[in-house]
């Protein structure tokens, strides 16, 4: 049955695409591509009726973010979603350190929902509209 | 056109050092024996979005300013600030990390590098438990199981297997990469097959299924002879699908799989069927091939430092090794990132005492995680300015931290373009270190290892240590001139 919205469980890490984008520059393309998409589990994004590529909106008590939704190509991690580090995954990841300095960038409670027309904002009008800047 | 061999490469905590490089009209041309990141960073030299001049924000956009005036104007924000944070370190070399701690000192700041987002937990872990550690050198040439916790260094140390631990041909222990080769072989032709399958070229007898967790039964390669690779995560990563076995945990339930492995290692029975989702039985196949083995490592990374429990995984995982030898021999390392966030903390250590999270506010080095760690200071709103060196916080820390951090006056030092220097108010353009200046970094197993400089920075640029250094004097005679009129 395809369902409005999900809740599940944000981690945030590292890609090889990514490494390469922040090493050739933060403002290549490469670097944008790489880190404004969320892996999802197949049977999560079915539930969303998500094709791969489609946007989604990611909300937390820290805010949301729109991103591409890409289907997770090995195995399964059902109840997990996957952005790889960067400005778009931090603007919804939790703060709390646990007064260790740590905060918490694996274990984020999100819910996704669908936002196939809403478009991803560029790292220029995502710091614009995050920071005034 | 000249090709300098033995490069030292300023990327992640593997720091390769046999690098080659052709340097063609005063610019890398080509580079050999490095991973894609390697590449990438040995080009962006001279690529477009180099940093070039010195900037100051003026009406909210970015101007040039000469060096000089960027100097005197940051000196006098540091020296004016009750409670600087000086954040970053983690991407130059120890020369500078040396300077910076001096510069702390001196405007009673907090001093604090990446490690805190990184592998701060783990430092927390040791500083309760000690780490039973080993160099790469004892790994590669004498570990015959090695194990990935949490981390995936096929995307993050993409060289790490070939050089350090199952891919290398050590002088006990031989390469695994003629079975790895054979096993992408009969994935590709099972791939080929299901192309075909689809194309409709072959008559359809694998209708497509959905992969569920769970469906990984330790096999029987864990009896195998030569070097065994397991790689324990919440999701199958890049490095899981290399891997003999892949153990698929629960998220959020190292610990206990981990509490759970010690319990076996001690011969004690596990009275329930699953432990973090994982069948008992398949651990005790894990546990015996621990114990069954002449020298085993297991490397962590974020997986345990950033998930629920923190550094409480890395004091568990720490005791494991602990058990472990009393049975065998075993040892643990963390997956550092950047490539001289070891450094940082080394040199952090001996100056003051304290790998990171250092407060210089009263006068001498004070270390309470949690406290006087810089994301804490920027939640409770306390830092009146910041200079960020080498990283780039506002990409990598939450956003509601870096809110107040762009609230203050903000000193950038980094030779890009990036996302802090997009929203810093001064912004210092500096050389690469290990590509336009030579210096010092730390492996991740604290092998101090030469950085070369292989060409030269753009004219007029200076080096971090350069910059930092003329900062810290300026700062002295801004001091010295308030003693004065006192």
């Amino acid at each position: 049955m395809v369902q409005e919205k999900l809740n599940l469980i944000l981690l945030t890490g590292r890609t090889i695409e990514q490494g390469v984008g922040k090493e050739s520059g933060k403002s290549t393309d490469l670097y944008f591509q790489s880190t404004t998409m969320v892996y999802m589990d197949e049977t999560d994004m079915n539930k969303l009726s998500l094709k791969n590529n489609d946007h989604v909106i990611l909300s937390t008590d820290e805010g949301s973010v729109v991103l591409r939704a890409v289907k997770h190509p090995r195995g399964a991690m059902p109840g997990l979603v996957y952005i790889p580090y960067g400005p778009w995954a931090n603007a919804i990841c939790s703060t709390k350190t646990t007064s260790i300095g740590m905060p918490s960038f694996k274990g984020t409670p999100v819910e996704v929902k669908p936002a196939l027309d809403q478009p991803i904002l560029t790292l220029k009008e995502l710091l614009r509209k995050e920071f005034g800047r | 056109m000249s090709i300098i061999k033995s490069v030292t490469c300023p990327v992640c905590g593997c720091l390769c050092d046999d690098i080659e490089l052709t340097i063609a009209d005063g610019a890398v041309a080509q580079v050999k024996n490095g991973c894609a990141m390697c590449e990438a960073k040995f080009f962006s030299h001279n690529n477009e979005h180099r940093l070039t001049t010195p900037l100051i924000r003026k009406d909210g956009k970015l101007v040039p300013i000469s060096y000089d005036e960027a100097i005197q104007k940051s000196a006098k924000i540091l020296a004016n600030a009750n409670y600087p944070i000086l954040y970053g370190w983690s991407s130059t070399d120890c020369e500078a990390q040396r300077i910076g701690v001096a510069l702390a000192e001196e405007v009673g700041g907090v001093l604090d590098n990446t490690a805190v987002v990184c592998h701060g937990p783990s430092i927390l872990g040791v500083q309760d438990v000690g780490i039973p550690t080993c160099t790469l050198g004892q790994v590669r040439h004498r570990a015959d199981l090695i194990i990935y916790w949490g981390c995936d260094p096929w995307s993050a140390h993409p060289r790490h297997l070939e050089r350090y631990t199952s891919f290398t041909d050590g002088r006990f222990e031989d390469s695994e990469w003629k079975s790895y080769l054979n096993k992408v072989k009969a994935a590709a032709g099972r791939k080929k097959l299901r192309s075909l399958e689809r194309k409709g070229v072959l008559k359809e007898r694998h209708p497509h299924i959905a992969p569920i967790v769970g469906d990984n039964k330790p096999p029987e390669i864990l009896n195998k002879k030569g070097r065994k690779l397991i790689v324990v995560d919440v999701r199958k990563s890049m490095t899981a699908e290399m891997a003999d076995y892949f153990l698929q945990v629960e998220y959020g339930k190292d610990y206990e799989l981990i509490q759970a492995v010690r319990a076996l290692v001690r011969d004690q029975e596990l009275d329930v069927e699953k432990v973090a989702g994982v069948p008992v039985e398949y651990l005790q196949q894990l546990t015996d091939a621990m114990t069954s083995c002449e020298f085993g490592v297991i490397f962590f990374g974020m997986g345990l430092t950033q998930s629920a429990g923190k550094f409480r995984n890395i004091d568990v995982a720490i005791s494991l090794i602990r058990d472990l030898n009393m049975r065998t021999k075993f040892a643990i390392l963390p997956m550092r990132g950047h490539f001289n966030v070891t450094g940082a903390n080394t040199v952090f250590t001996w100056q003051s005492g304290y790998p990171y999270g250092v407060d210089f506010s009263m006068g001498y080095p004070r270390y309470n995680p949690g406290e006087t760690t810089v994301v804490d200071i920027l939640m409770r709103e306390e830092s009146d300015a910041g200079l960020v060196i080498a990283s780039d916080p506002v990409s990598n820390f939450p956003r509601r931290a870096v809110e107040h951090l762009v609230k203050n006056p903000l000193i950038v030092i980094d030779p890009h373009m990036n996302a802090t220097s997009l929203v810093g108010d001064i912004i210092f353009p500096s050389s690469i270190v290990g590509i336009e200046k030579e210096g010092t970094a730390y492996r991740m197993d604290h092998v101090p290892l030469p950085l070369k400089k292989v060409v030269d920075p753009p004219a007029g640029l200076l080096s971090d240590e350069e910059i930092l250094t003329r900062i810290l004097n300026e700062v002295q005679k801004i001091k010295l001139k308030k003693l004065e009129v006192a």
